[in-house]
């Protein structure tokens, strides 16, 4: 399960390392850590936004060995990237940067391309892709969608969403 | 006691397909429309490119024939028949062009000064001047009505403005053109490329020989343009619509669609506008279940009211009988309801 996590850490070095450690001890995944140094909270202390993959029964666990280690969990966002759509892709994908497509996405913050299939019939013959797109919420998940628009536009590949 | 039915005389101004059509089912459909109306359809005149055959007791079918296949010449001229011809209906079925939209808009705009109905299967006109010919009818008292413009057989203008009286119409989502969905549908079946089923649809005589305006959505755009303006009442041409056609469609991308549930179609959709206008004609994704899943040459639109939720229809698109059933339910609804 996919969830984003905001805690809080004292301001002691070290402290981001070992509120990391229980993760992968529980067998979870980082997916993102979102350190703000320069951002304190009124008592002191540093905000750090995780996101993370772990399994459901594991996050009861990995929220006690937290506060164990004087970290505050602050709020907890089960399936942060609750909306999804799909959309299809059809021109020069790859020779247009992909990377740079994907990236306008997922440097958001809030949607992600979790989901590419490619299909290449030929090295001059444009490929046709599927791409799914999640989201924080519905909002988001359309602000994505005019994102991915005006980046592919740009590239000349034709874009087709969902009704 | 029966009253003795009321006399309908009409003329048609364009004899192809669609016109000879209406001539058809006029004809097929006479006795049934006196005895369940009461009202007695007669052509009393009918006009082609070179001009106007008319007849005060009615055209029959061999005069119709033989005016079209030159064995009779003109009368008249088709301005003069529209003008001095006595009669209460005009229809118009001339081709659509969506440049200027002649000749059809002088054959509409005389008729109506002329304090004739119209009924017209004729794009053009109307996705260029709603408003002007709308306000011209009603100064005159008179109907023009266009069922047979959008979505042939399929009811949508009548179905909204009769039927679904009082709601408010939120958005019409649909397929609107034949043609396009025969394309989609056939290169999906048979994973074939866009260039090959094009052909297959020309031979089969599904596409036109100039196919541009069906594949490039420009005929949906209109259609749309005339649902924004007579459902939603907004004042939109054919150049304000977001327009993209199926050219580049692939067979993969048909593949990669199927795969997760979908199937692509050409939609064209239009909102009431209060929520960022929309008005836009594009290949989209449909769920598989979804009633817009429709396949072959159907159309179908789905309409999203306030009251009654969504309402789909589907039905034939195209074909000169299925065109001309609109056209004369439009002839009737002057006279009956
Ligand atoms: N076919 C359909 O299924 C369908 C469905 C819905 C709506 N429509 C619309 O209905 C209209 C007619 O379609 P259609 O398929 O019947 O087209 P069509 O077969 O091309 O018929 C048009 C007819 O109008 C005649 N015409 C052209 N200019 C004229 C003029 N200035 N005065 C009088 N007649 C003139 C043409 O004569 P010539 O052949 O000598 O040029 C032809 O006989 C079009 O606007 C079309 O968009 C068609």
């Amino acid at each position: 399960m996919k969830i984003s996590m905001d805690i809080e850490l004292t301001d002691i070095p070290g402290q981001l390392v070992l509120a990391l450690k229980p993760v992968s001890d529980l067998g979870g995944n980082i997916l993102s850590v979102l350190h703000q140094r320069d951002k304190k909270t009124p008592s002191g202390r540093i905000p750090v936004q995780l996101t993370l993959e772990i399994e459901e029964q594991g996050l009861d666990r990995l929220v006690e060995r937290l506060k164990e280690r004087d970290v505050n969990v602050v709020r907890i966002g089960k399936e942060r990237l609750k909306e999804s759509m799909m959309v299809l892709l059809i021109g020069h994908i790859v020779h247009t940067d992909l990377g740079e497509t994907i990236d306008s996405i997922d440097s958001t913050g809030f949607a992600e391309v979790v989901e590419l299939s490619l299909s290449m019939p030929g090295v001059d013959k444009k490929s046709s892709a599927s791409v799914t797109l999640s989201a924080i919420g519905k909002e988001e998940l359309k602000e994505a969608l005019n994102i991915l628009e005006r980046t592919v536009s740009k590239k000349g590949i034709m874009i087709i969403s969902s009704i | 006691m029966k009253t003795k039915p009321k006399l309908v005389r009409i003329s048609i101004i364009g004899l192809g397909n669609v016109g000879r059509g209406v001539a058809e089912v006029i004809r097929r459909k006479q006795e049934e429309i006196t005895r369940k109306y009461g009202i007695n359809l007669k052509i009393v005149g009918v006009a082609d490119l070179p001009g106007a055959v008319v007849d005060e007791n009615g055209l029959s079918e061999d005069a119709i024939r033989k005016f079209k296949s030159g064995e009779t010449a003109e009368d008249m001229t088709t301005l003069d028949m529209i003008k001095d011809v006595e009669h209460e209906i005009v229809v118009e079925t001339t081709p659509t062009n969506v440049e200027n939209g002649e000749p059809g808009l002088t054959h509409i705009n005389t008729a109506l000064e002329s304090d004739r109905h119209v009924v017209t299967s004729n794009k053009g006109p109307l996705a260029l001047q709603y408003g002007k010919l709308m306000d011209l009818a009603a100064s005159r008292g008179k109907e023009l009505k266009f069922e047979a413009s959008v979505g042939g057989a399929m009811p949508i203008i009548s179905l909204v403005n009769d039927n679904l009286a009082g709601n408010g119409i939120i958005s019409i989502k649909g397929i609107l053109n034949g043609t396009c969905n025969y394309i989609l549908t056939r290169m999906r079946e048979e994973k074939l490329p866009y260039e090959h089923v094009l052909k297959e649809a020309q031979e089969r005589g599904i596409a036109e020989t100039d196919p541009s305006n069906d594949v490039a959505g420009r005929d949906t755009a209109v259609k749309l343009v005339i649902l924004a303006n007579s459902i939603f009442d907004r004042n939109v041409s054919y150049k304000d619509v977001e327009v993209s056609g199926i050219t580049g469609i692939t067979s993969e991308a048909l593949k990669l669609a199927d795969d997760a549930g979908y199937v692509i179609k050409l939609i064209g959709e239009v909102d009431g506008g209060s929520s960022g206008e929309c008005l836009k004609v594009a290949p989209r994704l449909v769920p598989k279940d979804d009633p817009l899943n429709v396949e072959g040459t159907l159309n179908v639109a789905t309409i999203k009211t306030d009251l009654a939720g969504d309402i789909t229809v589907i039905g034939k698109g195209a074909g000169p009988i299925e065109a001309a059933s609109a056209i004369l339910s439009d002839i009737i609804g002057i006279y009956a309801f």
